[in-house]
């Protein structure tokens, strides 16, 4: 399964990543090669295996759906890199 | 004898006898800190007024009499760890201007137990590599040195490479790190050190900048085992804000230590060889076996026949789980923003500039293998193969109680080494991974040094929850290597 430019670039616009001509080469061959590199996969019988999601030895714990945080609205929004009030601001979305 | 030199526990000793203050400790620290950091990179910022206050506040306990179990000992922390009012970065351009308003649970949990923080530590970008040098804030100097070649600059490993090269070189009597594929074990075996990634669960993931979730495990670094063994004790227990944070009872891990493994089984994997693999790495090997057989272990042979597939499903399988997380990261909320002609514009310049090569590589793998075609040839046939790793480790630990294994195909090698191809970068986690796919606790003592005079690491795996097992082999392990050699950059040396 060899990645072209075009797969590359389609990749590169669903993770949301600005890229360059040059870049999109350079990242297919590296992509190549590291899918190649992993085909080994192939090789294992994984039939009437099931797929494991995760590594915890234990169910995962429930707990009471209520609120347990928040109603600090400066500490969220002091790292905010645009701010309107108590909202973080973007470029407009809607004309 | 330097106040930098003692241990964890010997300090603690000293501290309760008012044979020094925590105030004498901490600015040894900071004094070694300002002479070396400036050639090892180890730290990325130092908090000099802070660990002043904390160490002035445990002097203040320590005459009321209290008896925490980290009062006023100096550490060093990841930043990966996110650290209340102080920048926390992951090693990333993205996260330069992030200052946390709250604290992780691992660090809380040592605040509340007495430490001292120095400052925090330099790491791969997103803990995304094995030698330190994909860090947006250049590469750390490993203080140990080739006997032949003083002048040649060696990687500390990675991704906790700066936490790694602090303790080595007396800049931290210990230090925290995360292990998502070999993180903790491969910079502690690069750098003389043990480092310990516990049980999935063990350790809160909570306040920790997230990679790969379902693989990312905190643990610490210390010179010695019984230093790791309390550093774990005080990082370890329940949390309910991490749903994965297992609410079993933590064991007095500094106890356990000393437990005789006298009539243990402990398997020797043959799987665990790679092409290329020093002759020495198995040699040392050999002897960590005869060590745990004259100390009255019975040596098993074992199979894992799934060890080789373990590197190709990690690679599946923590890029996906990074595509998702770092999703976060798109220049709205907080860290890096480069504006656009559109919001969407916005998201794809701001990742362009604020992800590193390395991190932009993963991100596409992962957006790859989950992207509609490809999941069920990519995804979901690496979540199989991980079941079978599993199971290995579940039915040979019906026959042993632990595994004895190399932690690193070789040792530290030179800054530049091994950035032309990325698979030769990845092979470095090779005997590190199948630990973190399975979940089972995992640790590298320092066990003997490499014809060039660099230290290398063994690696002890047990089952689920049982590090106190673990711990008790390590101990062995360094009470036999007497691993006594001190590295050549290191606090008054």
């Amino acid at each position: 399964m060899a990645l072209d430019p075009a797969t590359v670039r389609r990749i590169a616009t669903l993770a949301r990543i600005r890229m360059d001509d040059a870049e999109v080469t350079t990242l297919a061959g590296e992509l190549n090669t590291i899918l190649g590199w992993i085909e080994q996969l192939n090789e294992v019988d994984v039939t009437g295996v099931d797929p494991l999601t995760g590594a915890a030895h234990m169910a995962l714990k429930l707990r009471e759906d209520v609120v347990t945080d928040g109603g600090y609205p400066e500490r969220i929004l002091s790292n905010a890199p645009d701010r309107i009030g108590e909202f973080f601001a973007v470029p407009k979305v809607v004309e | 004898m330097m106040l930098t030199d003692l241990t964890i526990a010997e300090a603690r000793d000293g501290l309760r006898a008012k044979q020094f203050s925590a105030v004498d400790l901490t600015l040894a620290h900071l004094r070694a800190i300002e002479a070396l950091n400036p050639r090892l990179n180890a730290y990325l910022s130092v908090g000099h007024a802070q660990a002043m206050d904390q160490a002035r506040e445990a002097d203040a306990a320590l005459a009321r009499g209290e008896t925490r179990p980290l009062l006023g000992i100096p550490l060093a922390i990841k930043d990966l760890f996110c650290t209340m009012g102080v920048r926390t970065t992951a090693g990333s351009k993205i996260l330069m201007p992030f200052v946390p308003p709250y604290e992780s649970t691992v660090t809380s949990q040592l605040l509340r137990d007495g430490a001292v923080f120095l400052g925090k530590t330099n790491m791969d970008e997103f803990a995304m590599g094995s030698s330190n040098m994909t860090s947006h804030y250049g590469p750390v100097e490993n203080p140990w040195k080739r006997r032949q070649d003083k002048t040649a600059l060696l990687v500390p490993g990675g991704s906790s490479g700066g936490s790694a090269a602090a303790v080595a070189a007396r800049l931290a009597m210990g230090a925290t790190g995360t292990d998502t594929g070999g993180s903790i074990r491969q910079p502690a075996s690069f750098c003389g050190l043990v480092g310990v990634k516990p049980t999935y669960g063990r350790c809160s993931r909570w306040g920790v900048v997230a990679f790969a979730s379902s693989l990312d495990h905190p643990g610490p670094f210390a010179r010695t085992v019984r230093d790791a063994a309390i550093l774990l004790g005080s990082m370890s227990g329940h949390d309910p804000k991490d749903s994965t944070s297992a609410d079993i009872a933590v064991p007095d891990f500094e106890a356990a230590c000393a437990r005789p493994i006298k009539g243990l089984r402990v398997g020797v994997p043959e799987e665990y060889r790679s092409d290329g693999m020093p002759g020495e790495i198995e040699t040392l090997w050999r002897q960590g076996v005869a060590w745990l057989r004259e100390a009255g272990a019975e040596i098993v042979d074992v199979s894992l026949p799934h060890t080789k597939y373990g590197l190709a499903t990690y690679y599946i399988i923590a890029p996906a789980e990074a595509s998702s997380n770092l999703a976060r990261y798109d220049g709205v909320r907080f860290g890096l923003r480069k504006n656009g002609e559109d919001l969407r514009d916005l998201y794809e310049r701001t990742r362009a500039e604020g992800f590193g090569p390395e991190v932009r590589r993963r991100i596409m793998i992962g957006t790859y293998v989950l992207s509609a075609g490809y999941y069920d040839a990519y995804y979901l046939r690496a979540q199989k193969v991980r079941a079978l790793i599993l199971r290995d480790f579940t039915e040979v630990f019906q026959k042993v109680d632990a595994l004895l294994t190399p932690t690193a195909p070789s040792a530290a090698f030179a800054q530049g080494e091994k950035m032309d191809d990325p698979i030769k970068m990845y092979l470095n986690d090779l005997f590190t991974v199948p630990a973190n796919l399975a979940g089972v606790p995992a640790t590298s003592v320092p066990a003997g040094l490499d014809a060039n005079g660099l230290p290398l690491g063994l690696q002890v795996i047990a089952r689920p929850f049982d590090e106190a097992t673990m711990l008790a082999v390590a101990q062995v392990l360094e009470q036999a290597a007497g691993f006594t050699t001190l590295p050549t950059l290191r606090a008054g040396g």
